[in-house]
């Protein structure tokens, strides 16, 4: 397996910064930095991909759904050959087709679904992590991403796109959902389902799309309509938006299903559609950063991105600020936080679609003031000025997050090609749970 | 006629505690003797029971009143008042700690002298217990009798051996703490709402059962009196019907107190060893013991029914819900009414006043008020409170009204700002296309006192736009509820409407 054009000069660093560079060649060079990730971090025996670059991160199955979805974009950019894409990717759809499936406590999954976290080398459950419906969705974002990216008449390709659908028709998305509620954050072999459910606006969509669209084993419904009572429409700082606290709940299934213009019923009651709303998120981020409540160092218009993310943990610091915590992994958020001035550059990154102008003033901001936050020319999950080393450095989160890596290199893909978008719009599947919660008009 | 002993309390017999028992409960009291049939007869001198009593007796009503233990009820002896009282120790001591933060040179050493707000809390509730005393009740006419009720017919009831006849009935028995069937609690003690305000020393480690309004503020006044507290709920959110922000507010405020969270977590038993109660805890597939020097249960509430021969008075209830009454808080018997805790679901002192005040008027006056009529406010006295009234979002979308909220964070108010109180928000929600308040929720340091506002609005149909208009005095907090207004009234400048301003001042 080869990977077509690598440079390393054509990566970020503190001295590219210093010379002006036009966006095009900023975006560019953080995209390929980002998809090196995943070349980086690949077991190349089954495709699984670790959650991060850390030593003994097992991997994470949302992360795999990322790959999947990043494997086209070095495609079409030239970085990786096709057959080498195709190669990989099979080898990941073949690992979750054969994967066990019994539910055990060292299985891969069962009903269809994936335990969060598996053993990078065997494929088996760790840390007793959960059965996952979320990253569940989000490795089958990428599965399907593949089939639609990968459609020649070829003997692997075809046996892509086969195994990628059973893949998908055989989650039993309606064993996960509450009696004629919303669908359950997990299950556990030990204790059964988690007493938590998918409520309140979150990165869900996705979830429930693909719960809604399966030809197999749909949730009901009432699932979707039981989702949306619980969202909340809020007038903060002057905007109107479908609040949600942290950034990337606004960014995570747009960067696989085009919500532009397309608008389910709640939406249409508010005259707006997601697309617009996470444009709104993206200006009440500007604004609470503006206002800086808390007084964290750098926080201004251009300097923001509070989401999950890593952080700084009271163990790792011996600190304490005047609330006397510090979250370590947190999905930081606002207005009411948490926040403990932990910044992450790639949110805005991720914001390029939505709010194009602000997202790059923000990244070229960020990245001038802090350029310590990208490592390897990639950006590191989080930074925080506040904390800051003996040579003046912004606290730096160690080493690299996968899910940080795959959002960065989609969201790029969108605003400039709409590649992804375009794909899933292209998927009779998406569009079916599309139109199952409700969606009308635009492109479907 | 017939005396009645004092009743046994567990505080430290101080003045206070002499003067409160005078009030509530005098020893030697000779119950007097009936004459004829009352047009009222209330069972249970809590809150309710007082209101409707003192209600009834000012509009002429020959009225009869029975209590068991203690006038004032849980409110005055074992509830709202001592809480309130010991909140405030406790949170003096949480400013010194952080007086830097002010400004103000912290105290070198905070020691926490428990014995004395305690001591403190039990002069306020003698002091208070005044209001409620059998003195000012007989002063207004009520004849008032101690001892256990029990219904004997559906017109008369007994107690200490008198049978008391009525032409309405009130029963306002109240509610009283639920015990928790964990294996081991009992044998190894516990603490409730009726006992921990007799307590004279902290306990070092606290273990609360029960995250809901009780558990969370007596965990915080305890952590900040030094105790080192966790918090164990079943239920996997924390506050589960309050606004999630809200929730999550509180959920960082009891962190940064010290008080360990643990939610979707049960007891399982309880074992003493060698004088700690060793607490056995699940969590789906996680096990873990804690050790404690004290358990307080705040599980929940139970209706006092048993012992009043509800069945022979034909009233129908239940163990779980109480009384069961009607819209116009009548029992199945139509001559026995019911109000406060023993048969609603919202067990607050102001709600057990309002439905007092229905029964009077729809017992003796004919009146057909309803009790859904009401507008109620509620709030959680922890630093910060929690305030709510009316619907919540979910509430609305449920019953499919369109909602829009105005959310002001607290860190937009100059006031909180210098305050330096800026955890909290007001979230008002009104029905989309109109300024209708259908609630709010307001998070702060003093957001019950802010709710009243909301909820003067609601009850007099004043919408969020009229609320712009209201000049509040700058700088307060709770012109935070003006920004939310002024928030609305800017979302009235349509593009078309801006477009005629500006052709306006052009011209």
């Amino acid at each position: 397996m080869s990977a077509v054009g690598a440079d390393a000069d054509d990566r970020v660093s503190a001295s590219t910064l210093a010379a002006p560079v036009s966006d095009a060649v900023l975006l560019d060079a953080l995209q390929r930095a980002a998809f090196d990730y995943f070349l980086q971090a690949v077991n190349p025996h089954n495709g699984l991909v670790a959650d991060t670059s850390r030593a003994q991160s097992p991997c994470s199955i949302a992360v795999v759904g990322f790959a999947l979805s990043v494997y086209p974009v070095a495609v079409a950019h030239g970085w990786m050959l096709r057959a080498d894409a195709v190669a990989r990717t099979l080898l990941t759809l073949r690992f979750f087709r054969d994967s066990d499936q019994r539910g055990g406590e060292q299985s891969s999954g069962c009903h269809g679904f994936y335990f969060h976290f598996l053993d990078l080398r065997t494929g088996a459950r760790v840390w007793r992590s959960e059965l996952s419906m979320i990253d569940t969705a989000l490795l089958l974002a990428g599965v399907l991403t593949a089939a639609g990216f990968f459609d020649a008449d070829s003997a692997d390709e075809n046996e892509l796109r086969q195994i990628a659908d059973a893949l998908y028709r055989r989650v039993d998305w309606r064993w996960a959902q509450q009696d004629g509620g919303s669908i359950r954050h997990g299950w556990k072999p030990e204790s059964g389902f988690l007493h938590y459910c998918w409520d309140g606006y979150s990165e869900a969509i996705m979830l429930y799309v693909l719960a809604l669209g399966s030809p197999t084993h749909p949730v009901t419904s009432d699932c979707y309509r039981a989702w949306t009572a619980t969202y909340q429409w809020e007038n903060l700082y002057g905007y109107e938006f479908l609040y949600a606290g942290p950034l990337f709940v606004h960014q995570f299934s747009q960067a696989w299903i085009d919500l532009r213009g397309i608008r389910d019923g709640f939406m249409r009651s508010k005259d707006c559609d997601y697309f617009e709303n996470s444009l709104r998120a993206t200006e009440v981020q500007r604004e609470y950063a503006r206002r800086n409540p808390l007084g964290w160092v750098g926080y201004d218009e251009d300097c923001w991105g509070l989401t999950a993310c890593d952080g700084p943990q009271a163990e790792q610091l011996a600190l304490c600020y005047r609330q006397g915590r510090w979250f370590g992994y947190a999905a930081r958020g606002l207005p009411y936080g948490p926040d403990d001035g932990t910044l992450s550059g790639w949110a805005a990154a991720a914001a390029l679609p939505f709010a194009p102008t602000c997202a790059l003033r923000a990244m070229r901001t960020m990245l001038a003031r802090y350029p310590e936050m990208l490592t390897a020319g990639r950006y590191a999950s989080s930074f925080n000025p506040t904390l800051r080393d003996t040579d003046g450095n912004a606290w730096v989160s160690a080493g690299h997050y996968g899910l940080d890596q795959g959002i960065v290199v989609m969201m790029i893909e969108n605003w400039r090609s709409g590649l992804h978008w375009q794909l899933l719009r292209d998927c009779p599947y998406i569009g079916n749970g599309l139109r199952r919660a409700g969606f009308r008009g635009g492109w479907l | 006629m017939s005396a009645t002993a004092l009743a046994p309390s567990g505080s430290p017999q101080d003045a206070s505690e002499s003067e409160r028992l005078r009030n509530v409960h005098p020893l030697a009291w000779q119950n007097p003797t009936p004459h004829g049939r009352y047009h009222l007869l209330v069972i249970g001198a809590g809150t309710a029971g007082l209101v409707a009593a003192h209600a009834a007796a000012a509009l002429g009503a020959k009225v009869a009143l029975i209590e068991r233990q203690w006038l004032g009820g849980d409110c005055l002896n074992v509830g709202c008042v001592p809480s309130k009282a010991i909140l405030r120790s406790a949170r003096l001591y949480a400013e010194m700690r952080s007086a830097k933060h002010y400004g103000v040179q912290a105290p070198a050493e905070v020691s926490v002298d428990f014995a004395a707000a305690m001591a403190r809390m039990r002069s306020i509730r003698a002091r208070i217990s005044r209001a409620d005393s059998v003195a000012r009740l007989v002063a207004a006419g009520v004849e008032v009798f101690f001892g256990a009720a029990e219904f004997n017919g559906r017109d008369s009831v007994t107690v200490a051996g008198t049978t008391l006849h009525f032409k309405k009935a009130l029963i306002a028995s109240g509610a009283g703490p639920e015990t928790p069937d964990i294996p081991g609690l009992v044998d190894a003690g516990f603490l409730t709402n009726e006992n921990i305000f007799d307590l004279t020393e902290p306990p070092r480690r606290l273990l609360v059962i029960g995250g809901g309004p009780l558990g969370c503020e007596l965990a915080q006044a305890f952590a900040r009196f030094g105790c080192q507290c966790t918090i164990v709920q079943k239920l996997p959110l924390f506050l589960p019907k309050e606004e999630r922000d809200a929730a999550q507010l509180l959920a960082d405020a009891l962190a940064a107190d010290g008080i360990e969270v643990r939610l979707n977590t049960e007891a399982m038993a309880v074992t003493v060893k060698a004088g700690a109660k060793h607490v056995d805890l699940r969590s789906d597939d996680y096990q873990s013991t804690v050790v404690v020097d004290a358990i307080l249960v705040g599980t929940g509430r139970v209706p006092n029914v048993a012992g009043l021969g509800l069945s022979a008075a034909g009233v129908t209830f239940d163990a779980e819900r109480g009384i069961h009454v009607n819209d116009f808080l009548q029992s199945s018997n139509r001559h026995i009414y019911a109000a406060g805790d023993v048969c609603l679901p919202h067990k607050f002192t102001h709600t057990a006043d309002a439905s007092a005040r229905i029964v009077v008027r729809n017992a003796l006056f004919m009146g057909r008020q309803r009790l859904s009529a009401l507008t109620i406010p509620w709030c959680t006295y922890t630093d910060p409170e929690i305030a709510h009234v009316g619907l919540y979002v979910r509430q609305a979308n449920d019953q499919k009204i369109q909602v829009r909220t105005f959310t002001i964070p607290l860190h937009e108010v100059d006031r909180a700002i210098a305050d330096g109180e800026e955890t909290g928000f007001v979230k008002i929600h009104i029905r989309a296309g109109s300024d209708r308040i259908l609630g709010a929720t307001v998070v702060a340091r003093h957001a019950g006192e802010m709710i009243n506002e909301i909820t003067l609005a609601m009850v007099a149909g004043i919408g969020l736009g009229k609320l712009s208009s209201v000049i509040h005095a700058y700088p307060t907090q709770a012109e935070a509820i003006k920004k939310a207004a002024d928030a609305y009234q800017r979302t009235r400048l349509t593009p078309w409407l801006r477009a005629w301003l500006r052709r306006w001042l052009a011209w």
